[in-house]
């Protein structure tokens, strides 16, 4: 598979080889943070200095970082465990938000893929308060990024807390937690080449939380286990190793270079959220008339991994609930795919996307014809 | 091997986390950088890999607690497992069930999210152990009603090492038309488990405990008939939507590799342990006649003690052990001055629950660092002034006591 491309990134990005080794490193060492001998208390300072890269890549205080399980466990901590009577989660959020809020109310999106801040204001005005409002940074199918700042304020203005998940938006486009204005942050490592299995919860300033899991009395109480040491470590590096990030422009030439060149294949093919401020490394575009699953098939043929969606759902290809709330026809949402780039991607691997996607497209044209 | 360097303390904590197993180590490492699919991407070749990895690191899970691999959840830990457990199946009670019924020397995260369903509104009945750690069974049986949903039994104790009679509670709890879960977190690969010649519905795992890494764990679920839950984490629907969220490819690697290590090395690992502990608790015991085991003496975790030296505390038995890595009792209290809620429920008096700590054996002891545990815990005992090698006369004892 030494030749495969792999485009995929949105749905987990290799592990950068700085985050290996030390993985490597913390997988060696043993002892339980929690444990007050000389072993015990290594696996805490390693903890605590990984806390505060995170914290850094998201100008947050170190104390304030909560680790979890992943993003998925981070986003019903915050969804669960902050404390508010209704909850208004925007059209768009990845599954584990709206699976945590299942009563939710939703906030349409534009045909564009951004939010609808005005009709945010008009259901917080009518939402018993407290509100919680849940509005991610980044579209993981469209990379289309969200006005947080704007809804932040608008939150603010109605009392409510504002969650903002920013799993696919960390380590592609600056985070800042004061910035934004939010009061509960999202993080996932292995989207920014950290390890699986790890992930956190920031918060924006001192607020209760009512922890999902309960035992030992870990992160401050909100968030009982044994701490992932290793995980956490290799979180930490990957976290700082994000801050320096400087190839987001080549990443957006590359992008724009193969959105451009699928186009020029086939031009009825649509590329969603185009207008609106995107994610560097991201786009979905659609190949008319083609099924989704089939062109990943044929893809992946080729040895060029992309996906039809988001990855979580066991390899169902279900209909976009994201295109959906766009307003983009069903029919036309079947045939959407979702290219991810990341630091590796480069020329070649996006002249090997648009060899094989555009063999499919000629191959179907011929066989319709 | 890590824990054998010659400036690094013996660590005899091995009920707080083990080392990871450097075959474990290994198994997982190509799984972090070449093979870094997301095994929910099973429409490339990069996803399907992991998904493969993961399968079949659920069969090693299962196969070493007898179960199918299907039943096998994998979670970020045993303390979310014991909390899907718990909280799952109350949560899914119909028919007005609403019961819990479980013991005062669970570990933490077990009693935590009992009193968590207590503030929902179930009920929490809680039985009373013996000195030896142990419960009556008949007690058991008259707490079931027939409004009782779980009963939540540790199989090996974190801090005393007690092992319950588990296929026994099983045995019960399927008469009684009950579910039964087990935190086997400390037992799972230190002794023999089978989940259907032990009757039970639930059972933890943890990776940490077993020579695999941290940060991922298992629930067992029975398939037939069905222990039904409510899951924790919803989201992607991953692991047939009991728990959701990205699966950790080289994590799961990790502990199915422990899983399939333990199964191999179990008895004989057993055998060896229990026989250095019991030769560590005599060596001790000569040199300090007034120690005391906390927990029963025979049914207990090959590598565990937990012991009192009378009239010491055991704070300043562990500082002056320097060459020793030790603890007072459970790591998640570790670092609290209160004396362990598990010792009480047993019992002991807070002097003499202060006057304890756990000693952990296990894999990567050696068998020439007994001699050298009993030396250092030996000298710093009589040098804090446990009461000496000099047993008390029982007339002296007499008349101490006559007014």
């Amino acid at each position: 598979m030494t030749d495969a491309v792999y485009l995929d990134w949105n749905a987990t990005a290799p592990m950068r080889s700085e985050v290996a080794s030390a993985i490597s490193l913390a997988l060696a060492c043993c002892g339980n943070p929690s444990s007050v001998h000389r072993w015990g208390r290594a696996q805490r300072h390693a903890t605590e200095r990984a806390r505060a890269a995170v914290a850094a890549l998201v100008d947050a205080r170190a104390e304030d970082v909560v680790f979890t399980s992943g993003g998925t466990e981070a986003n019903h901590l915050a969804l669960l465990g902050s404390s508010h009577r209704s909850v208004l989660v925007s059209a768009i959020e990845h599954d584990s938000v709206r699976e945590a809020a299942a009563d939710a109310i939703s906030i349409p999106v534009h045909s564009s893929g951004l939010v609808d801040l005005s009709a945010l204001e008009r259901l917080l005005a009518a939402t018993k308060p407290p509100a919680l409002v849940s509005l991610m940074l980044a579209n993981n199918e469209t990379g289309v990024i969200q006005p947080v700042a704007s809804a932040s304020a608008i939150a603010r203005r109605y009392g409510a807390l504002l969650h903002c998940d920013a799993i696919q938006a960390a380590g592609k486009i600056p985070v800042s937690l004061d910035a934004l204005g939010v009061d509960l942050l999202t993080l996932s490592a292995h989207k920014i080449g950290g390890p699986q299995g790890v992930g956190a919860l920031v918060l924006g300033r001192d607020l209760a939380l009512t922890p999902l899991l309960r035992g030992g009395g870990q992160e401050r109480g909100r968030r009982a286990g044994t701490e992932n040491v290793p995980g956490i470590i290799g979180f930490g590096v990957a976290a700082e190793l994000a801050r320096d990030d400087r190839d987001s422009e080549k990443i957006a030439r590359l992008r724009d270079r193969a959105a451009a060149q699928l186009v020029d294949i086939a031009p009825a093919a649509r590329v969603f959220g185009a207008e609106a401020p995107r994610l560097p490394n991201t786009f979905c575009i659609t190949m008319p008339g083609i099924a989704a699953a089939t062109q990943v098939v044929a893809l992946d043929l080729a040895g060029v991994m992309v996906s039809a969606g988001a990855a979580c759902s066991s390899g169902k290809v279900r209909p976009s609930h994201v295109l959906a709330a766009m307003g983009v026809d069903p029919e036309e949402a079947q045939s959407a795919i979702r290219i991810s780039l990341g630091w590796s991607t480069d020329v070649a691997s996006i002249e090997r996307l648009v060899d094989a996607w555009g063999a499919l497209y000629r191959r179907t044209r011929a066989e319709a014809a | 091997m890590i824990p054998a360097a010659q400036s690094e303390p013996i660590y005899l904590d091995y009920q707080a986390t083990t080392p990871t197993d450097p075959r474990v180590l290994e198994a997982m490492l190509p799984w972090f950088t070449q093979k870094f699919g997301n095994p929910g991407s099973v429409t490339h070749a990069y996803g399907r890999e992991a998904a493969e990895a993961v399968e079949t690191a659920r069969a090693q899970v299962a196969a070493l607690i007898g179960a199918e691999a299907r039943e096998i959840v994998f979670t970020s830990g045993a303390t979310e497992s014991n909390n899907l457990a718990l909280k799952g199946a109350l949560r899914f009670g119909r028919d007005g069930r609403n019961g819990l019924v479980t013991l005062p020397t669970e570990h933490k995260c077990v009693l935590e999210s009992a009193r968590a369903l207590e503030r929902e509104g179930f009920r929490v009945t809680t039985l009373p152990v013996g000195g030896d750690g142990l419960f009556e069974l008949s007690a058991l049986d008259r707490a079931i009603d027939d409004r009782t949903v779980l009963v939540s039994v540790m199989a090996a104790h974190n801090e005393i090492g007690v092992i319950q009679p588990i296929a026994e509670i099983g045995a019960l709890c399927r008469a009684r038309g009950v579910l039964f879960h087990s935190d086997a977190a400390q037992a799972v690969g230190k002794m023999p488990i089978d989940v259907n010649a032990m009757g039970i519905d639930l059972l933890s795992v943890s990776g940490h405990k077993i020579y695999g890494p941290k940060g991922i764990g298992a629930l067992y679920v029975r398939r037939r008939p069905r222990a039904r839950l409510v899951p924790l984490i919803d989201g992607g629907g991953q692991e047939r939507g009991l728990r959701s969220g990205t699966l950790p490819t080289p994590l799961c690697v990790g502990l199915g590799a422990a899983a399939a290590l333990a199964q191999q090395e179990m008895a004989e690992e057993a055998k060896r342990l229990t026989i250095w502990r019991q030769r560590l608790l005599a060596g001790l015991k000569t040199r300090v006649p007034e120690l005391r085991l906390n927990g029963d003496a025979l049914r207990r975790l090959p590598g565990n003690l937990n012991l009192c030296f009378p009239g010491v505390s055991a704070l300043d038995l562990i500082a002056a052990c320097p060459s020793l890595a030790l603890s007072t009792g459970s790591a998640c209290t570790a670092a609290e001055v209160e004396p362990s809620y598990v010792l009480r429920a047993l019992g002991v008096s807070d002097v003499l629950a202060q006057a304890s700590i756990r000693i952990g054996l296990g894999r990567f002891t050696r068998e020439a660092e007994i001699p050298e545990v009993i030396e250092a815990l030996a000298s710093a005992a009589r040098s804090l002034g446990v009461a000496a090698a000099r047993p008390v006369a029982i007339s002296k004892v007499l008349e101490a006591r006559s007014p």
